[in-house]
């Protein structure tokens, strides 16, 4: 079996969030021994070294980031990290868990990361709906002020950090970095023009740190089990023994290559849904087959969508030859995205499900922009006017044209202001349109659904 | 409108954060939860007042956040999401299921002011799906049938003080089949 058990080694122990039993199980012991035997700098080289890779969606290189924050801030222009977990793109549910049921190993990987970029007061943005990991996170930060991990001299050292856990309050585009620190500070979540970028001019205009939850809880394990073992799950190969080399193998890892593991969240017509820790470039055929037991009902596979809504669909045959990982999906067409892995079985009504996409992002564009704000509604009334059975040959360009118009003519060209355009265009251009353009041609030309699904869900909202 | 002790916590809010006016968002939460679980116009005045912003200012923080609620809600809102791995595993049968037994249609109230319907997007629990939250709890796996049970055990807590229907909170084996 491809799953492995790092991350997600604990999550399944209904105790686990306590931390009487995260300290029998190690944790903190990295925390220990980044404070009072490492520099800053030595972690933020380890993690840039290492080659992680932001889990949220983006995928940036994260030892790249801490490397543009200021390394001697001052009480006047402090340093701010945050944790994303706002995590709100449909597929995915990791970071939930993790907070859930292990919110330890994350104040540990703040702890450490705090300490690496100077930082005193760290954040984290939990989502409005997770209520029970806004309780969870809450009590574990009182657990580690009261052990001393979280306040005023940290392991006897001069390193201070106060931890303040923020609920936000049903916003998707809260996940957008710039717009999440709006969202902190108390105003609207419309996102921010970069650049300046977060580390030059983020929270309360100060430099800012953002990173995922998924990204952040790396970081301990990386302390304790050092590079060549991260180095050893993950695409990149085993690194050259010449000394250049080498040097130029680790600087192509945070871009090019993708080390480590990462949690994919499956769900659709499978067998056994749920989180699965992989390592990187686990191919999606044993995803599918071998961890999570096949498609229900004996069906066939049509569609995946690997890394999130965000993301275009691939048909089945590149789904069955594709591995996950950042590099192999972009050569497939998509991306990892978040790791929120939806598959579809034969009796999937495709235009319904680009139906989904379309409506979630209407609803969730924040508005500050024209071509998101017309667009992402432009194209939710010309799908749902196929769906209903009143569309129109032509409307198939139309929708092609208004994607181009938002998202540009290839992936990463946007016109918008954020990457919320992108996301509305990419799934349905590069996507739906891409490999299914006869399910829309069904629906206009028939009137009904390709594969006689019932009636879409039309204005339940 | 807002009590003394509400007032108390959003000033201890305000000395939470950096800036205070941080502390918005947990003003709007605390003092939707003291309103009935929504926000009148005249709390988010007051909470203008505390915060030392102009109420329009609150309104439009306030309205912009899909979970402030603008109007009355019931004492159990039920959130079911709609979005694509819910809706590719039935999420219209569930909806349709509340709506007839409800008798109401999304955003809308029981006239005995139990229950309120809507439909949300993706709630982060994809793998149990078709699933639900009622103030923020989760159920999943949900069926006609499992719906059926939880609004009866939301009644019987309502009108008879019975523990509240366990919600999906807890870890999931890793070969979760159906919870129900």
């Amino acid at each position: 079996m491809p799953e492995v058990k790092i991350l997600r080694k604990w999550v399944h122990d209904p105790e686990q969030h306590r931390m009487e039993v995260a300290l029998s199980r190690g944790y903190y012991q990295a925390a220990r021994q980044a404070l009072t035997e490492m520099k800053p700098d030595e972690i933020i080289n380890l993690v840039r070294d290492s080659g992680v890779r932001g889990r949220g969606g983006a995928g940036a290189s994260c030892g790249m980031k801490w490397g543009f924050m200021p390394k001697e801030p001052t009480p006047q222009r402090p340093n701010y990290l945050i944790c994303n977990c706002d995590e709100s793109e449909p597929g995915t549910f990791s970071n939930r868990e993790l907070v859930e049921y292990d919110p330890h190993q994350l104040i540990e990987a703040i702890v450490i990361s705090a300490y690496a970029l100077r930082v005193r007061t760290a954040l984290i943005y939990c989502r409005g709906e997770f209520l029970f990991g806004y309780e969870r996170l809450n009590e574990a930060v009182q657990e580690a002020r009261e052990r001393g991990f979280v306040g005023e001299k940290i392991f006897g050292t001069d390193f201070s950090l106060d931890i303040i856990v923020h609920r936000g309050a049903g916003a998707y585009i809260c996940g957008e970095e710039t717009a999440l620190m709006d969202s902190l500070e108390g105003k609207r979540g419309h996102p921010r023009a970069k650049p300046p970028f977060p580390a030059n001019v983020g929270l309360y205009g100060m430099p800012t740190t953002i990173n995922n939850v998924e990204t952040l809880c790396n970081i301990p394990h990386l302390i304790n089990h050092g590079l060549e073992w991260f180095w050893s799950m993950g695409t990149a190969g085993a690194p050259p023994e010449e000394p250049q080399a080498r040097a130029n193998w680790i600087k192509s890892l945070g871009t090019r290559k993708s080390t480590g593991t990462k949690i994919l969240s499956v769900s659709g017509h499978v067998k056994r849904p749920g989180n699965y820790e992989v390592v990187m470039g686990t191919s999606l055929r044993e995803l599918i087959y071998d961890v999570c037991g096949g498609i229900c009902g004996d069906h066939d596979l049509k569609a995946v969508i690997p890394g999130g809504s965000s993301m275009p669909m691939i048909p089945k045959p590149i789904a069955m030859d594709v591995q996950m990982a950042f590099e192999t999906l972009q050569a497939a067409g998509t991306a990892l995205g978040s790791g929120g892995v939806i598959v579809f079985d034969d009796q999937t009504d495709i235009p319904q499900v680009c139906l989904a996409i379309a409506r979630f992002y209407k609803n969730e564009s924040c508005g500050k922009c024209v071509p998101c704000r017309i667009g992402t509604d432009w194209i939710y009334k010309l799908i749902q006017r196929i769906v209903t059975g009143q569309g129109r040959m032509e409307d198939i360009e139309l929708i092609r044209d208004v994607c181009i118009n938002l998202g540009g003519e290839r992936m990463m060209d946007s016109r918008s202001y954020c990457p919320l355009g992108d996301a509305a265009a990419w799934p349905i251009i590069w996507g739906g349109l891409k490999y299914f353009q006869h399910e829309f041609e069904h629906y206009i030309r028939y009137r009904r659904s390709p594969v006689g699904a019932e009636p879409a869900l039309v204005g339940a909202h | 409108m807002l009590s003394e002790k509400a007032f108390a916590a959003i000033e201890a809010a305000k000395k939470r954060y950096p800036d205070p006016r941080s502390a918005l968002m947990p003003a709007l939460w605390i003092a939707q939860e003291e309103c009935g679980g929504w926000l009148p116009r005249e709390a988010m005045a007051d909470v203008a007042r505390v915060m030392s912003l102009e109420p329009a200012d609150v309104q439009s923080v306030a309205s912009f956040y899909s979970m402030y609620y603008k109007a009355p809600v019931g004492k159990f809102v039920l959130e079911i999401c709609h979005n694509i791995a819910c809706d590719v595993l039935g999420a219209r049968r569930i909806i349709d299921h509340v709506r007839e037994r409800l008798g109401i249609a999304p955003g809308e109230t029981t006239g005995d002011g139990l229950f309120t319907l809507k439909t949300v997007e993706c709630l982060a629990a994809c793998g149990g799906g078709p699933c639900m939250q009622v103030n923020s709890r989760y159920y999943e796996n949900l069926t006609p049938e499992r719906v059926d049970a939880i609004l009866d055990g939301l009644r019987a807590h309502a009108e008879a003080g019975a523990p509240p229907p366990l919600p999906d909170e807890r870890p999931q084996p890793a070969d979760d089949g159906d919870a129900a």
